[in-house]
């Protein structure tokens, strides 16, 4: 069962082990010759300006959050979607079925298009 | 068997420290991103117990969606310098805190004690392809059917709740 899953196991630590392989060697490697130039952040060649800690307009968190909820209503289809095939006399059911949680989503969905919300102001 | 185990054990290790690491980093940005490695190692924890679908689901939507509107909220609040202000203004809290998780812990313990596990039945062989998203689907379209379709409404009071929270006129 779990063995299926190798192929997976053996990408995810390759893919640490050479991220984390260059990081570590270049550390170990490379000169330390640091001034305060080189130390500055990197912001696509321009001097910097200011922190990066400073706040995000409200509506970041609004367009993730809808992101995440309507995210979730997907995963829902997936196995939806895969057991529609195989189900026959079910289908009416199942369409029903869903038909009912798309339609509860789309007022949410109405909603937020009335408010405003996927305006960008 | 064995090697079940070992994997089982080097994951709760990992998923025990990251949960460590996510409470006492200073910095909230460092903490969740602990996270992120926290979500990562109880996906795999899921795989071991043959639940595929949930574990997939717990990369794509916690570590991939819900960390992103954690860093949000993190960057939404500013939280430099705000850690002391916090802790003077929520003085209870550091005794509470404790209390309370002690309570959860005599509560975890009278549940071990109390011999509720041992009537978990027995291991039994599991059925080709458990844990896909087509079982999965049969179980959620016949027995949790109405539960599925409270989740709609679930999802409706969060539509309606951040919208309403972050649409408010100053």
């Amino acid at each position: 069962m779990l063995v299926q899953y190798l192929p997976f196991l053996i990408l995810f630590i390759v893919a640490v082990a050479f991220s984390g392989g260059a990081i570590l060697l270049s550390r170990l490697l490379g000169p330390k010759r640091p001034n305060p130039v080189k130390l500055a952040p990197y912001e696509s060649g321009m001097v910097p300006i200011g922190g990066t800690r400073r706040p995000f307009h409200i509506r970041y968190y609004l367009v993730a959050m809808l992101f995440i909820l309507f995210d979730i209503e997907i995963i829902f289809l997936y196995p939806w979607a895969v057991i529609y095939l195989t189900a026959r006399a079910a289908r009416l059911f199942l369409l029903l079925e869903m038909i009912v949680f798309l339609g509860v989503l789309m007022i949410g969905y109405i909603y937020i298009w009335r408010k405003g919300a996927l305006d960008w102001e | 068997m064995i090697a079940e185990l070992v994997i089982f054990i080097i994951l709760g290790i990992v998923a025990v420290s990251s949960a460590f690491a996510v409470i006492l980093s200073k910095n909230p940005v460092y903490a969740v991103l602990f996270l992120v490695i926290n979500f990562f190692a109880l996906a795999m924890l899921y795989l071991v117990l043959s639940a595929q679908f949930v574990a997939f689901i717990q990369i794509l939507v916690y570590a991939g969606a819900i960390m992103v509107l954690f860093l949000f909220v993190v960057m939404l609040l500013n939280l430099t310098g705000a850690i002391e202000s916090l802790q003077d203004k929520l003085p209870a809290q550091r005794w509470l805190a404790p209390a309370l998780g002690m309570v959860l812990l005599v509560e975890i313990a009278v549940v071990f004690l109390s011999g509720f596990f041992a009537q978990v039945p027995e291991a039994s062989e599991l059925p080709e392809g458990f844990g896909t998203s087509a079982p999965v689907g049969m179980l959620l379209f016949s027995r949790y059917v109405l539960p599925f379709e409270v989740t709609s409404a679930v999802l409706l009071i969060a539509m309606v709740g951040s919208i309403v929270l972050a649409k408010r006129r100053p």
